[in-house]
């Protein structure tokens, strides 16, 4: 099963390249979005597909992030087909090709059991989205793809260092090494301190790098800025959430190798120092893409916060992943959305997107509050999870720092969001032909639905899924 | 095999210093070729016994690092008629100096890491890590987009070296697969090169700064 999930995508991103019509191609994305779905579904609800081989495992982490990245791609994909009739006037070729493949890609992240076969799909995410994000051949975007190949390649580099440091650390203590998962957890216990600590550092910055967190963050305030609203999306939802499954793999190691209080007191100072510096970008920004990458700054934040306060919090910090990954594709498509329609992405001519687009703008108004926290919607139950766990952890102080740097957050984002939302359209502003259609409003509706129930109630399919993730990474081999 | 391997290690270290301190992009290129090419050779005198997958990775290893590689840049250069000089951040003497310094401060304390007694007696980690290092200097003092590249190239090649460690824990697919990423990875960045040169007639990326906040 694990072969067909990966394998799939990228042979239909093959077929994608051999299509000649402009107007057939996209709808490649749909097809194969829809088959992948119902394939993972099949996957993660029958024991007996999850593995194929020793070093394609579907893990409960592993599920749960196969689920956010297909169902996330599954609305991109009708959104893309709406997007590119409206781009018609250059090939989407490449485009659709590169999608398939790093949906692809993205599969074998969450299927890999071998820390280098994972390096290698990661790596491969940077190089499959390089493309997309240059699909506007504008000079800005030259820069915003240099920069992220540039940041993420040295970054991921790091992350190979390592990885091989990790095997490394079985040396010393005379075993052979590994990179298996299993074995790794295995031998956790006896792997030398020292080079298990040098290689969660190198891992921490390289990953984190990868994820966006504070200081290695500065290429993606660019990358979402320049890239179209929907490569916005399957990034802050897709590649974020791949990363942090391979962070993951190392944090489990170093917990059970008997780490924890070392780890946790990096993970929450990088959580809250990430959320820190996104709340400071976020105040007085003008471009309101690039408010949405530092939500995602801020976002992986909470994410390593609620790892690094751990055992109560892990149940949150698992819901977060979903939460955020859903939130962030209703925002990043709506932001698209008022993009096309205003061609332009500064709030000082961008006023009034409820007048202009009455859906896209009142979608992009609900992404915001259930981003920032707000109750009835997902974000809100998964982050007060976290801050209980804070709480019941004893950690008084991070759950200040915590709540302090939310509402930062709420204020500075809330400023911008409220400009582009509220008044008038300016007279200056040209009127473009772009209205909300079918294929680019329905998948963000769905989008906000589910937010919407992840706030209400969890299904208990999912509740099962969560608890199993967190049993996962609570056991010690 | 000993004395050998630590020979070729010492012979990569030079090469690290002679492509900080060259002023033309295309022999810094053919320095990184030569260095990629030796880092092939390895993986066949680190074990006893030469293994058809040794043979493979080792083959694989010095046709990309070695050609292929080094070829898509050239042509990248070629097709930018760019000044051909490095143009640092740091005058070059100053960079080999830091350079040699980062080395032998690598070499010095290399003995307390705690490395496993079989590693201990050749050079692997202090040169991977040196190299690593030396990496870091090109990627940092230099503005041109090419030369950017070189230095993350130089820092890949100290990374393979210490997977050189690890032969067992790093079976040949996953062997394949960090190369073909390298390779991917510098094709797709040399296409973006090309770019940088066509819309700012230069490739420094100095020129790259509407993006800020």
């Amino acid at each position: 099963m694990g072969f067909v999930l990966i394998l799939m995508p990228i042979l239909m991103g093959g077929l994608a390249a051999a299509v000649p019509s402009n107007r057939l191609r996209p709808w490649l994305l749909p097809l194969t979005a829809m088959a992948h779905s119902a394939l993972s579904i099949l996957a993660i609800s029958n024991p007996e597909l999850g593995s194929s081989g020793q070093w394609l495992v579907l893990d409960p982490p592993g599920k749960l992030i196969l689920l956010v990245v297909s169902a996330l791609f599954l609305a991109c994909s009708f959104y893309s087909v709406g997007y590119l009739k409206h781009r018609m006037e250059r090939s989407n070729r490449i485009f659709v090709a590169c999608l398939l493949v790093f949906l692809g890609v993205m599969s074998l992240v969450t299927w890999a059991h071998h820390l280098g076969l994972m390096w290698v799909a990661i790596e491969a995410t940077t190089l499959s989205t390089a493309p997309l994000i240059y699909f506007n051949r504008s000079k800005r975007s030259i820069e915003a793809t240099w920069k992220y190949l540039l940041v993420g390649s040295v970054g991921i580099a790091l992350a190979l260092l390592g990885t091989f440091f990790l095997a490394y650390s079985a040396l010393p203590a005379g075993l052979t090494p590994s990179l298996t998962y299993s074995e790794l957890l295995q031998n956790a216990p006896q792997l030398s301190k020292s080079w298990l600590r040098a290689a969660f550092v190198l891992l921490l910055i390289g990953y984190g790098t990868k994820m966006g967190l504070a200081p290695m963050h500065t290429w993606k305030p660019d990358a979402y800025g320049e890239a179209p609203g929907v490569v916005g999306a399957v990034l802050a939802g897709g590649v974020t959430s791949c990363a942090f499954l391979a962070f993951l793999r190392i944090y489990h190691v170093c917990i059970v190798a008997g780490e924890a209080a070392f780890v946790s007191r990096l993970l929450l100072f990088m959580g809250l120092f990430s959320m820190a510096v996104a709340g400071l970008f976020m105040i007085g920004q003008r471009d309101f893409k690039r408010m949405l990458a530092y939500s995602s700054v801020e976002h992986m934040g909470i994410l390593m916060a609620g790892l690094g306060i751990g055992g109560p919090a892990l149940f949150g910090t698992m819901l977060h992943v979903v939460t955020n990954g859903a939130t962030k594709g209703v925002l990043f498509l709506s932001a698209g959305n008022i993009h096309r329609a205003y061609e332009s992405k500064s709030t000082e001519l961008v006023r009034g997107a409820m007048r202009r687009l009455p859906l896209s703008g009142a979608l992009f108004l609900a992404g915001f509050l259930a981003i920032t926290g707000s109750p009835p919607f997902g974000p809100f139950v998964s982050e007060f999870a976290i801050l209980n766990g804070a709480f019941d952890a004893g950690r008084y102080l991070v759950a200040g720092l915590f709540l302090l740097f939310l509402l930062v957050v709420f204020v500075g984002m809330g400023k911008t969001v409220l400009k582009v939302v509220q008044g008038r359209v300016p007279s200056e502003v040209q009127d473009t032909p772009y209205r909300d259609g079918i294929l680019t409003a329905a998948p963000i509706l769905a989008l906000m639905a589910v937010v919407l129930l992840l706030g209400l109630y969890i299904p208990a399919p999912l509740g099962r899924l969560l608890r199993e993730a967190v049993a996962f990474l609570e056991l010690p081999k | 095999m000993i004395e050998l391997l630590n020979a070729l290690l010492v012979i990569v270290l030079v090469l690290n210093l002679f492509a900080l301190g060259n002023s033309r992009i295309l022999s810094v290129i053919r320095i990184v070729a030569v260095q990629g090419a030796l880092l092939g050779v390895i993986p066949l005198l680190v074990h006893e016994r030469i293994t058809t997958p040794a043979l493979i990775a080792a083959v694989a290893a010095i046709g990309l690092k070695g050609i292929a590689i080094p070829a898509i840049m050239i042509r990248s250069l070629r097709a930018a008629e760019i000044k051909r000089e490095v143009e640092p951040l740091v005058g070059l003497l100053p960079s080999i100096i830091l350079g040699a310094l980062a080395t032998a401060v690598v070499l010095l304390f290399s003995r307390k890491l705690g490395a496993a007694s079989e590693a201990a007696s050749n050079m692997i980690i202090p040169a991977s890590i040196s190299t690593v290092l030396v990496g870091f200097i090109l990627l940092i003092t230099r503005f041109k987009a090419l030369s950017q590249v070189l230095g993350y190239l130089v820092l890949e090649n100290g990374i393979f070296i210490f997977g050189m460690l690890l032969i067992e824990a790093i079976p040949l697919v996953v062997e394949m697969g960090l190369l073909l990423d390298l390779f991917v990875g510098i094709f797709v960045i040399s296409i973006i090169t090309n770019h940088i040169n066509q819309a700012f007639s230069s490739m420094d990326t100095r020129e790259l700064v509407s993006l800020k906040e």
